[in-house]
């Protein structure tokens, strides 16, 4: 189907928002390792940023936050026009965009000018700039607006096609978007009814453990909205791309209706070590996170046997056979399978994470960065990356400028991702801290210095993967299309067929959102509840304020 | 329920992944229950506090009042005698720090408005670094102090020279 000029444009600079703020992100990476290992201190080449914690959260914000969102954005708008073959609002599209674009330029500003450096969870009494908090806000309520015109679009799509199953792809989409939603209320209402009316002053107290409360009702869920897209690449775009099909698409849709039940109310598990929260609760939410590594177990089955069955269409013979006959020199297979394989490391040591008890070994200290480097920071971010390639070539018939640096990248950059996890893991476990400045820690000794200038070595090999990436995509940007305008227009994203496909057998509750959505509320209201609970009973607000670099209460 | 819309194998795949998760689980519950490692749960009984110290309550009986502020712990040196066992109380008068030991397992929050609770036994003397480790402004790499467990004799010895 013909995709509009315009929507090929606002999605690529989506796209290219995301990849410079992700650009900025990671090279403020490379000093931060470098400023744990002590080999680098801040000052330097660093823009003006003379601080590791202010190039922290610029690191955290851009990456996790910026980058992700719009990326995801702009590929959702694509991969809903293409699978329902119909137009989405322009004038939302155009809404959403420039509401995130200011909502991310006051936040960059409040980054970059030090007056928000309290990290990219910014929890109270640290406080930042109020700038910070609205900018944040505008962003999330810019990608509500690309959730609402999606909905629209869909309804209009049901109602057009009485009694057709929603394409698979429009069912991940729809997963991504009802996470994002329902994550978003909780940080909307803090930083809403919280942080805005007391960081400009309106009221003097705020109470800290409610904040983070609310916080990790989006802060989870979070990892589902980055997770999902990369999943969709995998189960719609992957199998193809391998040779193959897709083995189950009735198995692909329950795993996607099994995160829309299971990503919300899961976010206690990071509040394990926090007071004002019964452990009854705080077992029932980390059954409830291993309930949600159940679809993630799925999919490593259903893509396993997709790929199994394309290495086999390819020759492949044998009980391994086929692993040998897949595509490993294809940029696009490369950039897909090598962030798959670390994720299973990062599943498994998230696993770790959510194991109640055994999350009091680990919390906070820098295992979980080890962890989140191999979840978001490849199966998502390097699955990102792989898609801009396609994207480009899709949307404006641009192949890579080299498809050979294009694999080099994804290689280089699973070796330098398991490295720097590996180190930080080990320092994790010998409980030295996450999100600290080690380079001039008092307390590090000689081993845990070596570690963690192992990390580092992985650290910098990232940046180098990043940097190919980079010159890379922008040489692509700027070349000459591959082919002509005619053949451009009609965008195929050349979604995988299925091996078992859907048939008339499928319940038709499979396809009925609505049955879902009240479930996943429901859940988030009977395991919150109580939460909330606890925290009003047992904690308070206090009347305190505090800039990061200075130990006097702002409020007198 | 109908399940002849997935083939046998995914049914399969299924129930391998929800029979493996719930036997993490009920691991992971068993040895909180059977062996007393447990996570922090819900304290509405100790009132908040604006000074850190060590109260002896009992023979080798401890509570340790721990209070965050920016950027140290106080107290930042804790001595008790091997085999103590050691209630920590936490709280902050600022903003959120992290408490942490080093080999143990106690993971605590220190919030500011709310008390966390854990107890520990020290089995082994030792020096037990604690660390800081939720970000508390730019001093947070630098907040550390450590809990000396010493044997009976030098015990006896460090309390006769600090006149205890």
């Amino acid at each position: 189907m013909k995709i509009e000029r315009y929507l090929r444009n606002i999605t690529f600079w989506h796209m290219m928002i995301g990849i410079l703020s992700m650009a900025t992100g990671v090279t403020y990476g490379l000093f931060q390792v470098l400023a744990r290992a002590g080999i680098y201190d801040y000052g330097i080449f660093t823009y003006g940023t003379k601080l590791y914690y202010q190039g922290l959260t610029l690191h955290g914000v851009l990456n996790a936050i910026v980058f992700t969102t719009f990326f995801i954005v702009g590929f959702l708008y694509i991969v809903t026009e293409v699978s329902l073959k119909r137009k989405l609002n322009r004038g939302l599209v155009y809404l959403s965009f420039w509401t995130m674009v200011v909502g991310t330029l006051l936040a960059a500003w409040a980054i970059f000018t030090n007056r928000a450096t309290v990290l990219y969870t910014f929890y109270p009494p640290l406080q930042a700039h109020p700038a910070f908090y609205i900018g944040a806000t505008l962003l999330i309520v810019g990608s509500w607006i690309a959730i609402l015109n999606t909905v629209i679009t869909h309804l209009k799509w049901r109602k057009e096609n009485p009694g057709k199953l929603t394409p698979p792809p429009m069912v991940a989409v729809h997963a991504t978007y009802a996470v994002w939603f329902l994550a978003t209320l909780g940080v909307a209402i803090e930083v809403l009814f919280f942080l805005i009316p007391w960081s400009m002053g309106w009221v003097k107290s705020i109470n800290p453990e409610l904040a983070r409360t609310l916080f990790w009702w989006f802060g989870h869920p979070l990892v589902y909205f980055w997770l999902l897209p990369a999943y969709l690449a995998w189960y719609f775009l992957l199998p193809r791309i391998a040779g193959g099909k897709l083995y189950s698409e009735p198995m692909a849709r329950v795993v996607f209706i099994m995160f829309i039940l299971f990503s919300l109310p899961v976010g206690t598990h990071h509040q394990f070590s926090d007071p004002g929260i019964s452990n009854t609760w705080k077992a029932v939410q980390a059954f409830l996170t291993f309930m949600v590594a159940v679809p993630s177990l799925l999919t490593a089955f259903n893509l396993a046997a997709s790929l199994e069955y394309a290495g086999r269409v390819r020759g492949g013979n044998g009980l391994f056979g086929w692993i040998k006959t897949l595509p490993w020199r294809d940029y696009r297979f490369a950039g897909m399978v090598g962030p798959m394989i670390v994720f299973i490391f990062g599943g498994i040591s998230g696993i770790v994470n959510a194991s109640y008890n055994v999350n009091q070994v680990v919390h906070n200290t820098s295992w979980i960065p080890g962890h989140f480097h191999m979840t978001v920071g490849t199966a998502s971010a390097m699955t990102f990356l792989t898609l801009s390639y396609i994207l480009m070539e899709k949307l404006f018939g641009k192949r890579p400028w080299s498809k050979k640096l294009a694999t080099l990248h994804a290689y280089l950059w699973v070796v330098g991702v398991l490295i720097f996890a590996w180190g930080m893991m080990q320092l994790g476990r010998a409980g030295i801290p996450r999100r600290t400045h080690l380079g001039l820690s008092p307390y590090m000794n000689l081993e845990e210095k070596i570690l963690m200038g192992i990390a580092a070595v992985g650290g910098v090999l990232m940046f180098t993967s990043f940097l190919i990436y980079f010159i890379n995509f922008l040489v692509t940007v700027f070349k000459k299309p591959d082919v002509s305008e005619a053949e451009i227009e009609k965008v195929d994203l050349e979604f995988t067929d299925a091996y078992h496909k859907e048939n008339e057998n499928l319940p038709r509750y499979l396809d009925n959102f609505t049955i879902w959505l009240a479930i996943a509320v429901f859940l988030l209201i009977v395991t919150y509840g109580p939460i909330f609970y606890d925290v009003f009973r047992s904690t308070y607000a206090v009347p305190n304020a505090f800039s990061p670099f200075n130990p006097l209460n702002l409020i007198k | 329920m109908r399940w002849d819309f997935i083939d046998e194998y995914e049914a399969w795949a299924l129930k391998i992944s929800l029979g493996l998760v719930l036997v993490f689980f009920v691991a992971v519950i068993g040895i909180a229950v059977l062996k007393g490692i447990d996570v922090p749960t819900c304290v509405t009984d100790f009132k908040p506090f604006d000074k850190g110290e060590l109260v002896q309550i009992g023979p080798r009986e401890y509570q340790l009042k721990l209070l965050g502020r920016m950027w140290a712990f106080q107290p930042n040196e804790v001595v008790v005698p091997v085999g103590s066992k050691v209630t920590i109380y936490t709280t902050s008068i600022d903003v959120q720090h992290g408490f942490e030991i080093e080999g143990k397992a106690v993971n605590l929050m220190t919030i500011p408005g709310a008390v966390n609770k854990a107890e520990v036994v020290f089995n082994r003397p030792g020096e037990y670094r604690f660390v800081c480790n939720e970000f508390c402004g730019i001093g947070h790499q630098s907040m550390y102090g450590v809990i000396k467990v010493l044997p009976e004799a030098e015990y006896e010895k460090w309390k006769q020279e600090h006149g205890m």
